[in-house]
């Protein structure tokens, strides 16, 4: 189980982190605070899925709620992630703000029918008799040496359903943002969260006013370049953004943060600023996100470009166990350096390190 | 037995019987299209139970489901219009005939997906008990979805939490071509409960009275906080699984059979020999099932088609992906 490494302070006896400005905060324990305040709010909401009640959730994001809320409201499943996500569903069709955790997106492949074949039609097909308010949050991307079953990223199924929002939150704030915008939310949303990122530090302050659920945010400013990314990406970025500075290349990073929708005008002010586009994605090359973001800026805004949109994302391969090969298969700082620097024709200066080999290409 | 109780159950298999009819006759005619799967031969389980049930009790079918919204309460009109891809249409026009919906009535669909019923229905369950509310779920199911993990899933977590669910299974004895001893090893659905520690049993599918009694004391289980119930009904369907399907795999002689067991029939002759209904009475309730069954279809064929492609996608849409897409190069 990917939780089990870390240190467990408190288990199961912690309690709910409290809800004050902290100058840092984990994201786990944002997650925390966000679920407390939707619960505490409307007891329409309600938290199920394995091991989110006794134990605390796998990282930690359910801390305490079972002990103040209780069974009902806080319920640990057997492992049956179709049904307790269908169940999510006809819940919330009368009344309910179900928020189904799936410990894994790994995990949530089996809960794919739920999800997309109910969630995402039922208001479709009901003619807009029926609303979906459901929230299913679940964490994925390449963690430590998980391997193949236990490393991957769902933005590329996900992408493709009409009738599903998709939030990426990278930070604590987002986190806390996006979660209680997408209980408000009347549509089902996915919370794709990022295993490395449960316990990343950030500032937070939990009565600052959210921006809407779907809007990007630009997290450094560029003339020479835009770097879009979203999850552990955005610090990558931000990474290949200081060593590019160095060389008096001025990168622009936009924090996507929801890949449905995507907030297009943002990125296409930027690029129409920048006239160049680099996508940073952890999920692999071939049919991900990174290649519909390629694509609308390309339709939108093709005569703004210098060069093609490039995409430096995962390698199409699976997730190999072994370390050094595992960390390849991923972007990395290196990668988007050099990735720039090909876009504007400044390849390898004397000083640069090598950038990391591709390995073998499908 | 009470007479008005008899006269409902006769209206609503006959209303049942004349309705499937009149879709197979407009399925032919070319105004209904896409899957449709038929009722005749197994009206006395939907009726039945139903009719059992109470207006504040939730129902979760599958695409077999015309007669489950008819029985419900929803107009044949909208019915019949969904069935035509109409906008008066109990779902609008959008789902068709495997996805009907009437949320007033309490009426949750129409899912094609084999299996899906049990998921949704245990999920409007958790929400009843969760809240102490003394509403009960209907959830329906083939034989051949037993075999699904949602069932196995879904039964489990309604046991484990005592989920005021009653699970109806239909079994016709066909998943599609399939006879239900070549799909499943233990072909008694009812049994299987017991894996859940569940009560179950089984009722003569093709009767009824009998099923009304047995959802009856079902739903008194259910209802008393005990947790969930298995109802299988056993039962024939008379037409093959979808209009597409030539029914070749099952002889002429277990039809003629079936036939002979017709729970339409079987109600009338019954109702009759005991002196529940008159003859007249009998014409009386046909004539008038007929007369709802043909309004049903003038009033699909009137009906305008709905025309928004882009609605109730989300209740909040967010559309920003119509930017102004450039012609040539701009100067700049
Ligand atoms: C998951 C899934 N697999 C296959 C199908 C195709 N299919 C539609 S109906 C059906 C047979 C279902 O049989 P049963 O559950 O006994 O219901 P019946 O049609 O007899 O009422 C199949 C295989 C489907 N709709 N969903
Ligand atoms: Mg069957």
């Amino acid at each position: 189980m990917t939780g089990s490494r870390r240190k467990r302070e408190g288990g199961n006896l912690g309690l709910v982190a409290p809800a004050e400005p902290r100058p840092e905060l984990m994201t786990w324990e944002a997650l925390n605070i966000a679920l407390d305040r939707a619960m505490a709010r409307d007891e329409s909401v309600f938290v199920i899925g394995e091991d989110v009640g006794l134990y605390g959730g796998s990282y930690r994001v359910t801390q305490g709620l079972y002990a103040k809320y209780g069974e009902w409201r806080v319920r640990d499943t057997p492992i049956s992630e179709n049904s307790f996500t269908g169940l999510g569903v006809g819940a919330a069709l009368v009344g309910g703000r179900p928020v189904v955790e799936i410990m894994t997106v790994n995990f949530a492949l089996l809960a794919l029918d739920a999800i997309i074949n109910m969630a995402a039609k039922l208001r479709y097909m009901s003619g807009g008799q029926l609303t979906v308010p459901l929230v299913v949050r679940t964490p994925g991307g390449v963690a430590r040496q998980l391997a193949a079953q236990h490393s991957q990223r769902l933005e590329h199924t996900l992408l493709n359903v009409p009738g599903l929002r998709i939030v990426a939150p990278g930070t604590p704030q987002d986190a806390y943002w996006q979660l209680l915008q997408a209980i408000e939310a009347d549509d089902p949303v996915v919370v794709l969260e990022h295993e490395l990122l449960y316990f990343e530090k950030g500032p937070f302050d939990p009565d600052a006013p959210p921006p809407p659920m779907h809007a990007a945010a630009v997290r450094r400013r560029g003339r020479d370049v835009t770097l879009v990314a979203w999850h552990r990406m955005v610090g990558v970025s931000l990474e290949a953004a200081e060593a590019l500075a160095r060389e008096g290349i001025e990168a622009e990073v936009i924090d996507l943060r929801s890949l449905r929708p995507i907030d297009l005008p943002l990125l296409l002010e930027s690029v129409r600023r920048t006239h160049r586009l680099v996508v940073v994605e952890e999920d692999c090359r071939f049919g991900g996100a990174g290649a519909e973001i390629a694509a609308a800026v390309g339709e939108a805004a093709f005569f703004d470009l210098d060069a093609p949109v490039l995409r430096v994302a995962g390698e199409d391969v699976p997730t190999p166990y072994n370390g050094k090969l595992e960390a390849a298969s991923i972007p990395d700082a290196g990668r988007v350096v050099a990735a720039v620097r090909r876009l504007l024709g400044r390849e390898r200066p004397a000083a640069a390190p090598a950038p990391r080999a591709g390995g073998e290409r499908t | 037995m009470r007479r008005d109780l008899i006269r409902q159950l006769l209206y609503d298999m006959v209303l049942a019987r004349l309705f499937e009819q009149a879709a197979a006759e407009q399925y032919a005619l070319g105004r209904i299209a896409g899957f449709l799967h038929l009722y005749p031969g197994e009206e006395a389980v939907a009726v039945g139970t139903l009719r059992a049930a109470d207006p504040g009790d939730y129902v979760v079918s599958t695409y077999r489901e015309h007669v489950h919204a008819l029985v419900r309460g929803t107009p044949p009109e909208a019915v019949m219009a969904e069935l035509f891809g109409k906008a008066t249409g109990c779902s609008r026009g959008y789902g068709g005939s495997m996805h009907l919906f009437d949320a007033e009535r309490r009426f949750l669909g129409g899912y094609a997906i084999v299996g899906e019923t049990f998921s949704v229905a245990i999920g409007v369950g958790y929400w009843l008990a969760m809240n102490g509310e003394p509403d009960a779920v209907l959830c329906y199911f083939g034989d051949g979805a037993v075999n699904q993990g949602t069932f196995h899933e879904s039964l489990n977590m309604a046991a484990l939490w005592k989920l005021p669910v009653l699970f109806v299974c239909e079994n016709n004895h066909y998943q599609i071509g399939t006879e239900i001893h070549r799909h499943s090893a233990v072909a008694e659905v009812w049994r299987r409960a017991c894996a859940y520690g569940m009560e179950a049993r089984r009722v003569d599918g093709m009767d009824v009275l009998a099923v009304h009694e047995a959802t009856r004391d079902a739903l008194r289980h259910v209802r008393a906080g005990n947790g969930p119930y298995l109802l299988e009904c056993e039962t024939y369907r008379f037409r093959g699984h979808s209009m597409a399907d030539a029914d070749a795999y099952r002889s002429a002689l277990e039809l003629a059979e079936l036939r002979a067991r017709d729970p339409v029939e079987g109600l009338r002759r019954r109702a009759l020999a005991e002196g529940w209904v008159s003859e007249e009475e009998v014409e009386a309730i046909e004539t008038r099932a007929r007369e709802a069954v043909e309004a049903a279809v003038r009033h699909a064929e009137q009906a305008p088609e709905p025309a928004e492609l882009h609605r109730d996608v989300y209740v909040q849409p967010v559309d920003l992906y119509s930017p102004e897409i450039p012609a040539r190069r701009a100067a700049r």
